[in-house]
């Protein structure tokens, strides 16, 4: 008989599949968008600011060549290390760095180039410089002006999709998310803390949420999962950039055959169905 | 050791049952109003709409009189009414999610946070969204945005003016990412409505607030808000659990979004009405 069954000592006590993805998408070393940057595009120019208050660098911006073709990249950067961390204000966007997204992408519709954009952030930064400056006005703006935009956008989830402060970058005409990643309404912390009034069962508020790329696939919000090599991205960073590059090939390939009228109607009928739960 | 003793022993003590029948029933007659601390008697309350009769403090109000109260002569079409939650991620925390709408249903008469109807204001036809903050904290999950959607829908097609009054905590929980992506459905149909130039006038009342604010009631072509109601992105409690400081008076209230530019105007209750019909006169007359 298997010695470890029979033995008193409690087994350690096994994660819930989804407490473990949370685990991996808030890795310290996983990689973050300017890896990817770095990884997949070439001739990046960043761009800064919002023409009206500041530079969010939490939100990183600019021109990029995509197989040699100009594609334009706004991206949620954590910082890989403390320093770049408190640079980029933990990822966390204020107003400027939604208004810095948007004028951006309209700059790209302009000039007809694709908008690539990546998803990591915990959530929009909840401060009193935020809310005066209208973070809910930014976040909800994004949202609409996204939707008319007649260039191909595509929404890659890289690692934290955290509520609003995700979505104001996610309204795409593709919606990939990487494997480990996560996409959430609230943090698992949050919700434990409201409905068990406990922040420390963040694990079983991770398992009710269904935040998974896996669940995000089955409830019909998002177009593809990306696979992660053995044990995440982090273990290997250059295998995760291959698989993202092939996912891009692919979508920019679809979304190529579509006018920009057409992109339009793309994008407003794949929302316009999304969480039909209801009867 | 108790310095005061019972002068009596426990069982002497008249019943509970006899003590309550000396008394006349007062419970539930009477408020304290928030605003002024005084006592206001219920009736007067309500025959006011609920605000305060003696120092105008705007108690929140439920979506159906909101509704009765912008429609001419109280009369409109509701659609929709029957629509209901699937539970699409079988979600079970203290209770399941099911039982919690089961009990929202019987405490509200509604199948979820927001009544949409349509009907006259100021004589001109226009379709209203209310929220029912009572509902689940008037959260957003797949009913409300399909409801705000197809109330959107019905403006685009008869180029009737929307209003959607607010009143919620943000996304609901209990449909985890469903719930986020209603934002973006209803705020693509926003850019049609835009882009159609039919009018939509967003009332933010007590409390509006998460992926509400940060969604439709940020996106109206005015966007106004009752006063003194608590209107924000993120939470107080959150905000000061992360920046570890007091918050300043007056906070996320509208009269401060105002201030900082967020906000049209704070238009008390009883003028809303004549206040919607002047905006629309002005941008739909010929």
């Amino acid at each position: 008989m298997d010695p470890e069954i029979t033995s008193d000592a409690p087994a350690p006590p096994e994660l819930h599949p989804a407490w473990k993805r949370v685990q991996l998408a808030r890795h310290p070393k996983r990689p973050h968008s300017l890896d990817y940057i770095d990884r997949l595009f070439t001739d990046f120019q960043e761009l800064h600011g919002d023409r009206s208050f500041a530079d969010d660098p939490a939100i990183v911006a600019g021109l990029a060549r995509f197989d040699g073709r100009p594609i334009v990249i706004v991206a949620e950067e954590k910082g890989r290390n403390t320093k770049e961390r408190l640079q980029h204000n933990f990822g966390m966007p204020k107003p400027e760095g939604y208004r810095k997204a948007l004028r951006i992408m309209q700059l790209a519709a302009k000039f007809g180039r694709p908008v690539i954009t990546f998803l990591d952030t915990t959530g929009a930064y909840p401060g009193i410089d935020a809310e005066e400056r209208g973070q809910a006005e930014a976040i909800a703006r994004n949202l609409r002006e996204m939707a008319r935009l007649a260039i191909p956008v595509i929404v890659v989830v890289i690692g934290e999709g955290g509520s609003g402060g995700a979505l104001a970058l996610g309204v795409g005409n593709t919606v990939l998310m990487f494997e480990n990643a996560v996409y959430s309404v609230i943090s698992p912390e949050s919700c434990a803390s409201i409905i068990y009034r406990d922040s420390g069962k963040a694990e079983r508020a991770a398992a009710a949420l269904r935040l998974t790329a896996e669940d995000l696939d089955q409830l019909g919000l998002i177009d593809t999962i990306i696979p992660e090599p053995e044990g995440g991205a982090q273990e290997d960073p250059e295998a995760a950039a291959e698989n993202l590059r092939q996912a891009l090939r692919h979508s920019l390939l679809d979304l190529a055959a579509l006018s920009g009228e057409q992109l339009v109607e793309h994008r407003y009928a794949k929302f316009r169905k999304m969480g039909n739960f209801f009867a | 050791m108790s310095w005061f003793k019972r002068d009596r022993p426990d069982d002497k003590k008249p019943k509970a049952i006899d003590e309550e029948s000396k008394h006349v029933k007062t419970e539930g007659l009477w408020q304290k109003c928030d605003g002024c601390r005084q006592i206001v008697w219920k009736k007067d309350l309500a025959a006011n709409w609920n605000i305060c009769p003696k120092c105008g403090h705007h108690f929140r109000i439920d979506a159906v009189s909101r509704i009765r109260m912008l429609f001419d002569g109280g009369d409109y079409e509701v659609f929709d009414a029957a629509l209901h939650s699937t539970d699409p991620l079988g979600f079970v925390d203290s209770k399941p999610y099911v039982k919690r709408l089961e009990a929202a249903r019987l405490e509200t008469g509604l199948r979820d946070a927001l009544v949409a109807a349509r009907g006259k204001l100021g004589g001109r036809q226009v379709e209203i969204c209310s929220m029912e903050v009572r509902f689940i904290g008037g959260s957003m999950g797949a009913v409300v945005g399909e409801k705000i959607t197809r109330a959107i829908e019905r403006s685009l097609a008869s180029r009737s003016p929307l209003v959607i009054v607010s009143a919620s905590g943000g996304a609901r929980m209990q449909e985890g990412a469903v719930s986020l992506m209603q934002m973006c459905k209803i705020c693509s149909a926003l850019m049609r409505l835009d882009q159609a130039r039919v009018p939509f006038i967003s009332v933010l009342t007590d409390p509006t607030t998460g992926g509400v604010t940060a969604s439709f009631a940020m996106l109206g072509d005015l966007n106004i808000a009752e006063p003194g109601a608590l209107i924000g992105f993120a939470g107080p409690r959150v905000i000061e659990q992360t920046i570890r400081q007091k918050l300043p008076e007056g906070f996320q209230r509208s009269e401060f979004l105002v201030k900082h530019g967020m906000l049209d105007a704070v238009v008390p209750r009883l003028e809303l009405k004549a206040y919607i019909a002047r905006a629309f006169d002005f941008f739909c007359q010929q």
